[in-house]
């Protein structure tokens, strides 16, 4: 098991060692001078800050758009009995199902119809309704969870729908919210093949890509640069990953909410 | 007033309206819009970018004739059965099954390893495993330690090194299944196998798969799900090469359209990955609700 678990991190070590050799190459040795050129080196704003901000833009926008639309949807979908309710439900839990990279062509000849090709709000849009469905039942499981007793509490005192879903469903259901919000940040941010499609200028383009436009394809390959831009560009979902993985008490939060 | 309590039904389901018009516009319209357009002969620049003319079947007609398609085909079939059924899936399982007895320090610590690489953006996991595969990279410096000679397993065995990634990559989603299906076998169940007598592969397989068994058949469709649109691994690896040996469908749908500039033929390779999708989707649903009655 230990042999297996080895296996496993052969892959991650080249990633660690080649980031702070200056000298690095595709093997995987101990530095002979190691040292924090590399980073050094793609710190500067046309390599890292920019494109990082630009996942920063997508992945918070793509995180708010669809927690906004998830709690909305959510509500009538946990507060209302209705016989559309189920079909509804596994209507978009079938979207899901769908490989998500063969819908691109197709979104791609959209994007291009309605002139939105290389919008970063388009984009944001677009994630969010790749994400939407597993939010919905994500956040349609984490409001089943409030009792419907205290929101009627609340409108015997005179609050409205809205009042109560702010004052009193929210608040209690914010531990789960945030999980969402992670889930659906850490999705984007990690995403490559729809900005790649989607984002033509560099000026837009978020880590994912540029990480690839500009290693791969102009000539020599650095990369120790390319291990420690991969570092600094993955610090922030493994950070995101473990509060989840502490808050939501098991490592289950993520894989569990797959299983509707 | 029945039409008055229609109106009021209606109004309180206002809320769903967002969520359900990034849906139709994103996903229903983009799907719709690709069975449209692989019949059409729409390219990305010139003339038929601009009026698409309506060319039948003509584009499937040509799926069938293309030596390519069937090829990428069975290396579909050929990758999700090799990194997701068998390996992402047994492997999860035998490490969920090993964890369950082996010290906690040495569980979690295997746990982590095998978590970090699913955690990472894929991009990252893509370039680590290239380096992995390639010429001078660290597999070919292990293998030489005991002899070896140095293979360009990414140019000799393509497919090999990208199911390996693959597995690599995406194995702890199967383990954190069935870590948490385990969890729930009741423990007095093989307590009363172990009394009488059954050894633990007996109890593996007359106690706990069967009791696991829905969890297994809905992992089984989520990771061939997964593992269908598989694009940024490969694309990186191997971009599909050499000499198509490792174009599956998603690589195939992405090098039509963007790379030959072949829309309407693209969305016909496309449509073939979303009706084979739209299969495992609904036996997927199918799965779901007979577990829950």
């Amino acid at each position: 098991m230990l042999l297996i678990g080895a296996c496993f991190l052969l892959p991650l070590l080249w990633l660690v060692l080649g980031s702070v050799d200056p000298a690095a190459g595709h093997g995987t040795k101990v530095p002979q001078r190691p040292g924090l050129d590399n980073f050094a080196a793609v710190l500067t704003p046309e390599l890292l800050f920019r494109p990082l901000w630009n996942s920063l833009l997508l992945s918070a926008g793509t995180g708010v758009v669809t927690l906004a639309a998830a709690v909305l949807a959510a509500y009538p979908l946990s507060r209302y009995r209705s016989r559309f309710n189920t079909p509804f439900m596994y209507g978009i839990l079938f979207g899901t199902c769908l490989p998500a990279t063969a819908i691109m062509v197709p979104v791609y000849g959209l994007f291009v119809q309605l002139r939105l090709l290389d919008s970063l709000p388009a984009t944001v849009l677009f994630l969010a309704a790749t994400s939407l469905p597993m939010a919905i039942w994500m956040t349609r499981n984490f409001m089943d969870a409030v009792p419907l007793a205290l929101e009627e509490a609340a409108w015997v005192d005179g609050a409205s729908r809205l009042a109560a879903l702010r004052s009193i469903v929210l608040p209690l259901m914010r531990p789960g919210l945030a999980v969402v919000f992670i889930f659906v940040f850490i999705q984007a941010w990690g995403n490559f093949f729809v900005p790649f499609v989607l984002l033509l200028s560099e000026a837009r383009q978020p880590a994912a890509v540029s990480i690839f436009s500009f290693f791969g394809q102009h000539g020599a390959v650095a990369y120790g640069q390319l291990a420690a831009f991969s570092i600094l560009y993955s610090i922030p979902v493994l950070a995101l990953y473990v509060i989840v993985a502490r808050g939501a008490g098991n490592s289950l939060a993520l894989a569990g909410a797959v299983r509707g | 007033m029945a039409a008055n309590h229609r109106t009021r039904q209606l109004l309180r389901y206002l809320p769903v309206l967002p969520a359900v018009l990034l849906l139709l516009v994103f996903l229903a319209g983009p799907v719709l819009w690709a069975f449209h357009s692989s019949l059409t002969d729409a390219g990305l620049t010139g003339r038929s970018a601009r009026n698409p003319e309506w060319v039948g079947l003509e584009n499937y007609q040509r799926l069938l004739q293309d030596p390519v398609f069937p090829l990428s085909l069975a290396l579909t079939v050929l990758f999700v059965a090799g990194s997701a059924i068998v390996g992402q899936n047994v492997l999860g399982l035998a490490l969920a099954v090993l964890m369950r007895r082996a010290r906690p320090v040495v569980s979690a610590t295997v746990g982590t390893a095998v978590v970090a690489a699913w955690v990472l953006p894929e991009i990252v996991a893509a370039f680590a495993a290239y380096a992995f595969f390639s010429r001078d990279g660290t597999l070919n410096q292990l293998l030489g330690n005991f002899g070896a000679s140095e293979t360009d397993w990414l140019y000799t065995v393509p497919m090999a090194a990208v199911i390996l990634a693959n597995i690599w990559r995406g194995t702890a989603f199967s383990m954190l299944v069935y870590r948490a299906a385990l969890n729930g076998v009741p423990a007095e169940l093989t307590e009363a196998a172990h009394m009488d007598g059954a050894g633990p592969w007996q109890r593996l397989a007359f106690i706990t798969l069967p009791v696991i068994r829905g969890s297994i058949a809905t992992n089984l469709m989520l990771v061939t799900l997964q593992t269908l649109a598989v694009f940024t691994l490969i694309w990186v690896m191997t971009a599909g090469g050499p000499a198509n040996g490792s174009t599956t469908l998603p690589v195939l749908a992405y090098q039509e359209a963007f790379k030959f500039g072949d829309i309407g033929y693209g969305t016909a390779v496309a449509s073939v990955l979303i009706l084979i999708g739209a299969v495992f989707g609904a036996a997927y649903l199918r799965l779901l609700r007979e577990r829950k009655p």
